[in-house]
Order: structure tokens, then sequence, then C-alpha cells
């Protein structure tokens, strides 16, 4: 088996709230990200995909392709946009960089043809990132 | 076969959170069980009697469920606190041989990754899964506790 990483980029605005707490709860919690007025980051993408090598192509998954589907899938609707206000994802849910990793994950499972998702990273900042594995809790 | 949706709705996705921290020091190797010759052939140029130093990357990794309120595996601001007292404001630009876990261990960057294994594994809201510290760009150490295979986290 071979692993494959792709990457992609992404610049977006977002802020951090819970509407279901109070102005201070939020500010207590998520500091200055809890400003309203959003902030942003050049994100970076990595993902990770497991497969066989086709021994007629030598790819595992046409690179090409893997390409188109990240644009298609997650550039196209998250690159220049604030994730709070235009990405249906985020409208309920907090976008952290966790949950920026599992939305993705959830955007790419069962699309790439010949490969089974392995991970998919997530860049903040070079200093932040989140992975995810498609993890989910026993209980 | 597909998951019925009011299953996956219940279970909470479990996410790893990784952060970088940098820091500056100096060190030598030298061991007392050596003499004089026999430290210079093991440790060469790290040797050195006057010390060298590096640019340090701590990257530590936490496991666990994301937190369905805050959207986090652990709140960022939380840990940079930790790292701050715990990490930054001991060890940048200080000598790492004058600290008391260096007396008797070569402060040697595996030995530097078990020490910040046991700062960060105190860290009291998520559980460390990685510790990975890079000495220079081209060197880099990573452990995960006694036992524990050590993540592929680096980059």
């Amino acid at each position: 088996m071979i692993l494959l990483t792709r990457k992609a980029e992404f610049s977006s605005a977002h802020f951090y709230w819970n509407d279901s707490w109070s102005q201070e709860e939020n500010e207590r919690v998520f500091g200055k990200c809890a400003n309203r007025n959003g902030h942003g980051h050049n994100y970076t993408l990595e993902v990770t995909v497991a497969g066989e090598v086709d021994p007629v192509s030598g790819f595992v998954v046409d690179l090409k392709e893997l390409k188109e589907i990240l644009e298609r899938e997650v550039v196209s609707v998250y690159d220049h946009r604030h994730l709070n206000l235009e990405v249906p994802e985020f409208k309920t849910v907090i976008p952290t960089t966790e949950n920026i990793a599992i939305a993705i994950w959830n955007r790419l499972d069962g699309k790439i043809r010949n490969s089974k998702l392995h991970r998919v990273r997530v860049y903040e900042m070079p200093d932040l990132f989140a992975d995810y594995y498609g993890d989910l809790s026993a209980d | 076969m597909p998951t019925d949706p009011s299953t996956i709705a219940k279970k909470t996705p479990i996410a790893s959170l990784s952060r970088r921290y940098h820091f500056s020091a100096s060190h030598r190797l030298h061991t007392e069980q050596y003499d004089e010759a026999r430290n210079r052939e093991v440790f060469g140029k790290c040797n050195n009697p006057h010390g060298h130093g590096h640019n340090y990357v701590v990257q530590v990794t936490f496991k666990g469920p994301v937190d369905a309120t805050t959207g986090m595996v652990c709140n960022l601001g939380d840990l940079d606190a930790f790292a701050r007292t715990n990490l930054l404001d001991r060890f940048d630009h200080t000598n790492l041989n004058t600290f008391d876990c260096f007396a008797q261990k070569v402060s040697t960057t595996e030995n530097l990754a078990i020490e910040m294994h046991k700062i960060f594994q105190s860290f009291p809201f998520a559980r460390l899964e990685n510790v990975h510290v890079e000495e220079t760009s081209n060197n880099s150490f990573d452990y995960a506790g006694e036992g524990s295979a050590p993540l592929e986290t680096g980059r």
C-alpha cells in the first residue's frame, strides 16, 4: 500500500461563536477569535489517500483527478469566503481547525476512486494544524 | 454497507490538534562516563566545551473527541498558556545542560523529547499523543511515551 498526499490552499475568514452563550462567555472561551467582524487565514490542506499502485499507469490515483476533486469539493467552496456565513456546514458548527478537517473529510470521503481516504490535515498557520482520520467515538 | 445516519449523529469525531513552539537554547553533548578522548570521538563537534546552540521546535499533538460546544480538542489559549509557563519561560535562551533533568543525562534531542513529553503529559485538558522535536531543519525526533509507537507527525 502507498500513501499519497496532495496539498491545496485556500484563504478564508471566520470567527468562533457559540450562539447559546453570552458575549462574555464567548469572549472568555474564544478570546480574540470571538470578534464578530471575523478574521482570516491562509489555510493549507493536505489530503492523504491510501491505495495500491496500478500496474499499468503506475499511479495510486490520478493526481490531476485528485486536484480537480479538491478544487471542486473544497477550494471552490472555501476559498475567499467567510466560512461562518457562506459555507453551509459552518452555519451550525464552529469553524475551528478541527471542525474544518472533519468537514473536509466528509466532503471527500467516498469521492476519490481507487483509493481510501487516509488523513485530512488542515494547517490554519504553519504552527497549528489538525488531523482527522475519520475516527468516531464508540458511544 | 451504508451506516445509519442517526448513528453517525450521536458519535463524536475524534481529531488530533498539533501545535508548534519555538525556543532557542545552547547545549553540549558530554558524559562523565567517557574520558575526554572518547567524548570527542562519540559526540564530535557537539562536544565543544563551550557549547553551541539551536533553534528548537517542539511540536505537540493532542488527540481526543471534538467538543460539540467549542469545536475543539482543547482550548488553544489554555495550551499556549501552559506552554508559555512550562516550556518557553523555562527553556528559551538557556543552556540545557544547566537543568536538573540533564545533570545525569546527555542533552541529546532524544532526551529532550522525553523531557518535553513529561512536561506536556501534565497538560490537564487533553490527552498527549505525541511529541516531535526538531533540533535543526534536518534532524527531528518523535516520542509518544514508554511503550507507544511514535506518530509520523513530522513535516
